[in-house]
């Protein structure tokens, strides 16, 4: 632990800090663009530059020098000063004076240093630089004549991302940031750079000119386009959310966010469900919620109710059902809309166990059935991680891109019972081995075989079973499983079946019941639906998530739900009333105390206590993994089907090849 | 004058073969075994005790240089030496002279430099515009190795040695040593942080030496005919011979090998037949390549042509490209020329350098027209110090130099021009 005396104050630093972190831990806050706490030391925009001695007699780069013993540090000298002056001057010269047209206004670096350590004027009285345009995409909008070539956007797609397609080309002033010939940045993590970039060259296409900062309104939230849980915040402004941007969590998605998770807000305002409809001789007409639940209580559902969870969904709403359901004497509860019916020993058996942070550090991976790019982008990031630090990872399935290196082991899951010796001796030698279940392994009856590897070390557990659905961990928490999965609530031919959101069941299977759909947008479910009742999406209501990991996390009412639409919970008390039962619970205070009374867990915020890993059964891993169950990245939930960005992303991103051919 | 006995360079004109048969005629790769088996430590004292600064520039020692690499792989790790034949700096020539004419001179420095340092391979980074002395130089390495000189058993040492030329691709920046590493590497030729230092981790990540074409050469004859010799030419801490490159305004520019501290009116009257049009013709020198501030003709006469003969008169040796400008000279347009090649061959990558370039660059066009105000001297002399010690690398040093000799010695003549300027236009406004 070095010691160095900052502006004459003198500190222990931790070993390995450098100088410009030694300079935080005293408190002095030193300007940069280039330095980022995640990305790699590039060192070029010279704005950290503080005086060391001992030294060569000129300012040094504090981001990349390392803090040595007895160093003394000033970064209140004149000669600091002025390096900076210098510095913030030569950025200036060529960046254009467009702050009033750039959405980087108001949460800009360059200008909130430049206020604070730049010069008054300008001396430069030559001709600025213009830089053509470039093209990155549906997500980020370019100019990069503002670029200050801080080369962050380069390190992310690099380093985190892991793939090249953002580079620098030419040299000297002409240096200009671009993608690959120009073509659109496809990383699902892409848009990240749109918030590292310190200027306004990177910003959001969809959000262009469409707020200030200062003018909006920001809501602690929980991404719900998959299962990490990412920590977000919603922007809004009056009755809509304008943009979703990521809050640091290290733990669950240190400081990114998947363009899902970031661009399907736009969803939100379109296609929603927004009146009460009743199926009348085939077709959806208005009604009103009275006529509705009049309908609802006509076909006497008593024990004879059943609830199917969507994948959007907030514990106190799927807490909410099963009480209605249970005092309809009926314990038909399923979240698992496509029929998947793995066992639910307990709730450790189905849950990511090492944890993200944790997965980090294993050194032998096995993923079973998962495209972990796209049904988890942010794990993918932390899976890179672990291989760059030498982490051997081999998957079984169909070939996708992980971006660091990986063995596949063919499609067949049943390679399981029969891993080839140096598979097994990568597991049985590493200290810390993990295994990571995707849906589509749980779909081929991997779950045994997976549970019986040998993952588990001392203060170590690899059985990973990774989700994609926000609401899973929260709904199998809930006992929103049936022992044959939706093939049992099939099977009991439920009078009422209450779909909460549910958007990927197979509906003809339910000819029978009355489908009352309790959700936000006119997606699947709805099309199905022989009654909706309008709910609020993720945005408008408090609620509780749980992440694959068993994190419990809690976000906030960003905006009120539109039209007639009300909060989930709202919706299944009254028609509790309507139907002439008790749930308990009269406001969402109390919903929310007697949900904790019965699952303590989700009290907490914090990773859950799931318990011990059951020993396996005798389940046996058959079949080829012909296809992940996600076929497109950018439309997994009604949200994102709902959104035009997301569906031009598609169109754009993943289905572009086929326009082009189309188009020949 | 340096006596003909007493020159490394022997067949620097081309006068014969470049070719192995005639490269052991004139006494390369003679027992190179022998020196060899002095054992690396030997060599790198020897090399100290020569007092061989190295020829790329800088001027840092090349023994003690040598001696910062490993002594022992701890991790596996092979060591690297990497020779720094990008030579780009305007006004030097000498790298070429050797590769073209003794290219067997440095593939010997190399196997015996690269045994001291307990290196691997060399990798000789070639200028990408040197196209024939490209050719030449691979001829000559593959001449080697069919001699067995290199490659297993390099001349029967027991050493593994292999020799690699790379070409570049046309950047001045990647004369710099760690961008040359970078672009060794494949990627786009900028500079490191440092540190680490290419000592610690280099090409590869691997411990790198590089060292100029020139510093290598010269290796074999100082081990030959021992440190003593070498360092009886020149003063104290300014060892040994050098090349000299001298051109512009002298009557036969030439590239000449002579005993370090030699005078420049002695250099110049030897070598290069006088100034054209006479000594009092002389308006200034730049004495090191592009890179170094100008010296005005009254100071630099006299002035011993060493590191620190120089630097006593504000300026520097550096590669000892010695540009010569009489009075014909516009020198504003020679400093803003020089200007603009900074501006062309920044790579961009840091802040002061690459905006700092352009700006000069316009105000030196603006001061050679004289379309300027006299206080923008002033600021263009800030804005060389803005540039100065805040970048990656040297070249924003190299920059602001030139520019800062012009203000330093020929701000009238930047006023003469302002004020004609200005005068012109007053008129006209009347």
């Amino acid at each position: 632990m070095p010691k160095v005396k900052v502006d004459g104050v003198e500190i222990e630093v931790p070993d390995g800090a450098t100088v410009l972190q030694a300079c935080e831990l005293a408190g002095k806050e030193i300007p940069r663009f280039c330095y980022h706490e995640r990305l790699s030391i590039a060192g070029n925009c010279r704005m950290c530059l503080v005086e060391v001695k001992p030294g060569p007699p000129k300012p040094q780069a504090s981001c990349a020098l390392p803090a040595a013993e007895n160093q003394e540090i000033r970064t209140d000298s004149e000669m600091v000063k002025k390096a900076r002056e210098g510095v913030m001057e030569f950025l200036l010269i060529n960046h254009p004076l467009d702050c009033p047209i750039c959405d980087q206004g108001g949460e800009c670096d360059l200008q909130d240093q430049s206020v604070a350590y730049g010069r008054g004027g300008s001396r430069y009285h030559e001709n600025k630089r213009a830089v053509t345009e470039k093209y990155m995409g549906p997500l980020i909008k370019t100019v990069m004549t503002r670029c200050i070539h801080c080369t962050r956007c380069v390190r992310f797609s690099e380093e985190i991302a892991g793939v090249d397609e953002i580079g620098a080309v030419g040299r000297g002033e002409d240096m200009q940031i671009t993608t690959y010939l120009e073509q659109a940045a496809e990383h699902e993590l892409s848009a990240n750079v749109i918030d590292l970039c310190p200027v306004g060259a990177l910003t959001s296409r969809p959000y262009a000119f469409e707020a200030r900062p200062w003018e909006l309104k920001k809501t602690l939230s929980i991404d719900v386009s998959d299962a990490v849980g990412a920590n977000i915040r919603l922007d809004a402004r009056g009755r809509e959310v304008l943009r979703a941007l990521p809050r640091i969590n290290d733990d669950v998605n240190e400081e990114w966010l998947s363009d899902k998770g970031r661009y399907m807000v736009d969803g939100l305002t379109r296609r929603r469900l927004d009146r009460v409809w009743i199926r009348k001789a085939g077709k959806l007409q208005p009604a009103s919620w009275d006529e509705a639940f009049k309908a609802i209580a006509k076909v006497k559902p008593q024990g004879s109710v059943a609830a199917i969870a969507g994948d959007l969904l907030d514990c106190e709403t799927m807490f909410a059902a099963k009480k209605l359901v249970n005092a309809l004497g009926s314990d038909l509860l399923e979240g698992r809309q496509t029929g998947l019916a793995y066992p639910v020993p307990s709730l450790a058996a189905s849950a990511f166990n090492s944890t993200f942070a944790g997965i980090e550090t294993a050194d032998a991976i096995l993923i079973v059935g998962s495209n972990v790019r796209w049904e988890a982008p942010l794990v993918n990031v932390r899976l890179r991680k672990a291989a760059k630090k030498g982490a051997k990872v081999f998957i079984v399935g169909p070939y996708w891109d992980p971006t660091y290196p990986a063995e596949f082991l063919g499609d067949d899951a049943a390679i399981l019972h029969d891993l080839p010796a140096h598979v097994t001796e990568a597991l049985a030698k590493a200290e810390r081995p993990a295994v990571i279940l995707g849906g589509a392994g749980l779909a081929a009856g991997a779950f045994d075989a997976a549970l019986a590897l040998d993952v588990q070390r001392d203060g170590w557990n690899g059985f990973n079973v990774l989700h994609f659905s926000a609401a899973r961990m929260g709904s199998l928490m809930l006992g929103y499983a049936q022992k044959g999965g939706l093939a049992d609530v099939v099977k009991a031919e439920p009078k009422l079946v209450l779909a909460l959101g549910s958007d990927e069941v197979d509906w003809s299977q339910f000819d029978q019941s009355l489908k009352v759909f309790i959700g936000h947008h006119g997606d699947k479910g709805a099309h199905a639906a022989d009654i909706i009742l309008p709910a609020a999406a993720y945005s408008e209501k408090d609620g509780t998530y749980v992440n694959t990991e068993g994190r419990v996390q809690f976000a906030e009412k960003a905006v009120f739900a539109p039209g007639d639409a009300r909060e989930d919970w709202t919706i299944l008390r009254a028609l509790a009333d309507a139907l002439g039962v008790s749930v308990g619970f009269d406001s969402f205070e109390q919903l929310q105390s007697a949900m904790i009374a019965e699952v303590p867990a989700l009290g907490e915020e914090g990773l859950a206590d799931l318990g011990k890993l059951p020993k396996a059964g005798k389940g046996k891993a058959k079949g080829r993994i012909a296809a992940y169950p996600i076929k497109d990245f950018y439309l997994t939930n009604a949200i994102a089907r709902a959104s035009a960005v997301m569906q031009q992303c598609s169109a754009e991103l993943l289905h572009g090849g086929e326009a082009l051919e189309a188009a020949e | 004058m340096l006596a003909d006995k007493d020159r490394i360079f022997t067949n620097l004109y081309g006068f014969q073969s470049w070719q192995l048969d005639a490269a052991r005629v004139r006494g390369d790769w003679d027992d190179t075994k022998a020196l060899i088996g002095r054992g690396h430590d030997a060599i790198i004292e020897e090399m100290k005790a020569s007092g061989l600064r190295g020829r790329g520039g800088a001027g840092f020692p090349t023994g003690l240089k040598w001696s910062f690499m490993p002594k022992e792989s701890k991790d596996g790790r092979p060591s690297f030496l990497v020779i720094n034949a990008d030579e780009s700096e305007p006004g030097s020539c000498k790298d070429r002279e050797i590769i073209r004419h003794d290219p067997h001179k440095l593939i010997e420095g190399a196997l015996i430099a690269g045994y001291a340092m307990r290196a691997r391979a060399a990798y000789i980074y070639i200028r990408g515009e040197y196209i024939r002395e490209a050719e030449v130089l691979q001829a000559a390495i593959d001449e080697a190795y069919e001699a067995g000189l290199i490659g297993k058993n390099a001349s029967g040492s027991g050493y593994d040695f292999d020799v690699f030329m790379h070409r570049g691709a046309g950047a001045y920046i990647c004369g710099e040593e760690t961008a040359m590493l970078e672009s060794l590497e494949g990627k786009k030729g900028q500079p490191r942080l440092k540190p680490p230092f290419p000592a610690g981790a280099g090409l590869y990540g691997c411990p790198t030496t590089v060292n100029n074409v020139e510093s290598i050469a010269v290796v074999p004859t100082i081990l030959r005919r021992g440190a003593a010799w070498f360092s009886s030419f020149g003063r104290e801490n300014n060892k040994g011979t050098k090349l000299y490159q001298i051109s512009g305004h002298v009557e036969r520019p030439c590239v000449v090998e002579e005993e370090m501290g030699v005078t420049f009116r002695e250099l110049i009257e030897t070598h290069c037949g006088g100034i054209t049009g006479g000594w009092d013709n002389l308006l200034a020198v730049i004495p090191g390549g592009s890179s170094v501030p100008l010296v005005p003709a009254e100071q630099i006469i006299d002035a011993p042509m060493d590191f620190d003969g120089l630097k006593e008169v504000g300026s520097g040796l550096g590669t000892a490209a010695v540009i010569v400008m009489d009075k014909s000279t516009d020198i504003v347009e020679a400093i803003s020329r020089i200007s603009y090649f900074y501006k062309h061959e920044s790579c961009g990558q840091c802040t002061p350098c690459r905006e700092g370039t352009g700006w000069m660059w316009r105000m030196m066009e603006r001061l050679r027209t004289g379309d300027a105000h006299i206080d923008e001297i002033d600021m263009l002399q800030q804005v060389t110090k803005q540039v100065e010690g805040h970048t990656i690398c040297a070249l924003g040093d190299a920059a602001a130099w030139p520019i800062q000799g012009l203000i330093r010695h020929f701000r009238p003549e930047l006023e003469r021009r302002i004020e004609e300027h200005n005068a012109k236009f007053a008129e006209a406004a009347e």
